[in-house]
């Protein structure tokens, strides 16, 4: 929330700077350029040069170690006769569905409740851990809780009755299992960004609700969402955008199977590239990948017009 | 923001009913400390399997301390073990190494970090508090960065470590990170902006160049947003797996979460050494956990949207 007036003082935010003064901005952008010199450094050589790279790699057939020729467009071709690929967009959007279905609705959840009970930062801090640990870690802790024999949860299922369910290891389990586990890591992430929106919207607004003797839940229902829309349409972008790119998870638990039924489509692509030194096709499928995403941020951003916010 | 306090001092929180516990606040208690239970037991049941003998393990899945309490897995994991005690516990026995990961994975994310303040904080200024042509437009291009999914442009930059030789080496773990980060810059640049121009001007006037200012001003004035950035960096540079798995899987250099993955996959596939695996998931996560002791709360106050009304 930090939007700055230019002082009276400063000159104005861009534009060429004034004539008296043009020898010392000379100089000025000189040490500007210095400045930023590193950072346009390191975007030039591992954003820019790379991405241009990738887009180059696509149209080849490259493979580490054989001649490289150009064949145009046959990966794209190849793309859609792939049913591997296909295959793992499906599997990506059933994890992107689950994982960003479940995790949206908790956090709103969490972050009306942290919002409307507590400034506690100990309970947002609690609430934010799991975040704070890296995905192998979070990944190998559930593998074991979950484990089909020995693990924590079917042991207290097998109580019930119920079990034991190989969650990891089932087809029509692993997916979910995931998706559930990452919901686990990114709950309080998610809350907490929510949390902040909330906190944006005026006070008053609820005060006037209660004296007209409105209840939370209508309170939620014709205050909060509506005036959270544009918070919840970035967050949205941003969860939904970091969902399709799992694999440290898949990486770590199950490798794709069983069956190719958590093959992501990152982990496709690594597999393609450093397993089937089919480097030239994986550049192919990065590049759908890089596509796909940003048509998804584009068009989450209209529907949900970010930028407009009601609270004017 | 906008408060209406009428009531009794003790409102000074408003829409909280000073205290007073209806059905409905009990209730949401009751959820948010489901929820806190959730998020907390995983962390309690690494601990507790980390401290318990692998052999006895499958005997009391459900106990809620540690079977037969042990420190063997702690011991294994940092190479203190011998084979003989490493197997009567159900380890393996094999050399783990776990000294050299971890200081790899000190090193690469001590470098990453100080590289992307140190240099975020150069270009923030400028973009920030300096008049130069095409200023915004540079800026923009570099925002653009943060939305490309990173698979896409390590794949080429893979084959870069490759053609510069550097393949397994700390440099190229660290080198695609250390020049920039996006969100370095943006974070810095938004609290840049927010400086009073007259202390620059104050400056100025003593003669300082852009130079000293940053250096003698800027930067004592901003440690807090600086720290701040610093811890959001290192955690993800500490979590990082993906492009260290690329480039470096090599023992020399390999880092925490490298060296857990490959850890898993060469457990046997029936009866894995869990508390080995706990405890070595249990001392890679504990950096980052007593940072977050430590400086919790800058933190959790860093998560918002900063820049967006």
């Amino acid at each position: 929330m930090t939007t700055t007036a230019v002082p009276a003082t400063g000159a104005p935010a861009s534009g060429a700077p004034g004539i008296a003064r043009r020898t010392s901005g000379n100089r000025e952008t000189w040490v500007a350029l210095g400045f930023i010199f590193p950072t346009v450094f390191g975007f030039v050589v591992f954003y820019l040069w790379p991405s241009l790279r990738g887009l180059g790699l696509s149209l080849t057939d490259y493979r580490f170690f054989a001649d490289t020729s150009f064949v145009g467009l046959a990966n794209y071709q190849r793309l859609l006769g792939d049913e591997t690929f296909w295959n793992a967009m499906g599997v990506t959007v059933w994890y992107v569905v689950l994982n960003i279905g479940f995790q949206t609705v908790l956090a709103i959840g969490v972050a009306v409740l942290l919002h409307r009970l507590t400034r506690s930062v100990v309970i947002r801090g609690l609430v934010l851990m799991p975040y704070l640990v890296a995905n192998v870690v979070v990944a190998l802790v559930w593998f074991w809780m979950l484990d089909a024999q020995i693990g924590i949860l079917n042991q207290v299922l097998s109580w019930f009755g119920i079990g034991p369910i190989s969650f990891f290891g089932s087809e029509a389990w692993a997916i979910p299992t995931i998706a559930f586990v990452n919901t686990w890591r990114h709950l309080g992430y998610t809350a907490l960004l929510i949390f902040a929106g909330l906190v944006m919207i005026p006070r008053i607004f609820y005060e006037a609700a209660k004296i007209d003797g409105a209840s939370e839940w209508q309170m939620f229902r014709r205050i909060t969402l509506p005036l959270l829309r544009p918070v919840l349409a970035l967050v949205l972008v941003i969860t939904v955008v970091g969902s399709f790119q799992v694999f440290d998870t898949v990486a770590v638990t199950t490798a794709g199977g069983p069956a190719d039924a958590t093959r992501v489509i990152q982990y496709y692509i690594f597999d393609l590239a450093f397993q089937r030194l089919d480097y030239g096709y994986a550049s192919a499928v990065s590049v759908v990948l890089l596509v796909v995403l940003s048509v998804i941020a584009f068009v989450q951003l209209r529907l949900m017009r970010a930028n407009e916010s009601d609270l004017s | 923001m906008v408060t209406v306090d009428t009531a009794a001092p003790s409102s000074r929180i408003p829409v909280r009913e000073a205290g007073r516990p209806t059905p409905g606040r009990v209730l949401a208690w009751a959820c948010l400390f489901v929820i806190i239970a959730i998020t907390l037991f995983p962390f309690y049941w690494m601990l507790r399997t980390a401290l318990s003998n692998g052999t006895v393990l499958a005997t009391a899945g459900t106990s809620w301390l540690p079977v037969d309490f042990t420190w063997g897995a702690f011991r294994r994991v940092l190479g203190l073990a011998t084979v003989e005690e490493a197997q009567a516990e159900g380890g393996t026995g094999a050399a783990v190494d776990f000294w050299v990961y971890l200081r790899n994975s000190v090193v690469v994310a001590g470098l990453i970090t100080a590289g992307q303040v140190f240099f975020g904080a150069l270009a923030a200024y400028a973009f920030a508090r300096m008049r130069w042509p095409g200023r915004d437009t540079v800026f923009f291009v570099i925002l653009i960065a943060l939305m490309v999914p990173p698979i896409f442009t390590q794949l080429p930059n893979f084959l870069l470590m490759r053609d510069l030789g550097i393949l397994n080496t700390y440099a190229a773990i660290v080198l695609p990170f250390l020049f920039m980060h996006p969100f370095a810059v943006f974070f810095l640049r938004q609290f840049f902006l927010g400086i009073s121009h007259e202390i620059e001007e104050a400056a100025r006037l003593d003669g300082a160049g852009h130079i000293r200012t940053f250096f003698r001003i800027i930067v004592p004035m901003s440690w807090g947003p600086i720290t701040t950035l610093a811890l959001l960096q290192y955690v993800q540079a500490w979590n990082e797996y993906f492009w260290p798995l690329l480039v470096g899987s090599e023992r020399s250099v390999r880092t925490l979460t490298v060296a857990l993955g490959v850890f898993r996959s060469q457990t046997p596939q029936g009866n894995p050494d869990w508390p080995g695996l706990m405890a070595a998931t249990l001392i890679a996560a504990l950096p980052v956990l007593l940072l977050f002791i430590a400086f919790g709360r800058k933190i959790v106050d860093s998560i918002g949207f900063s820049g967006i009304k």
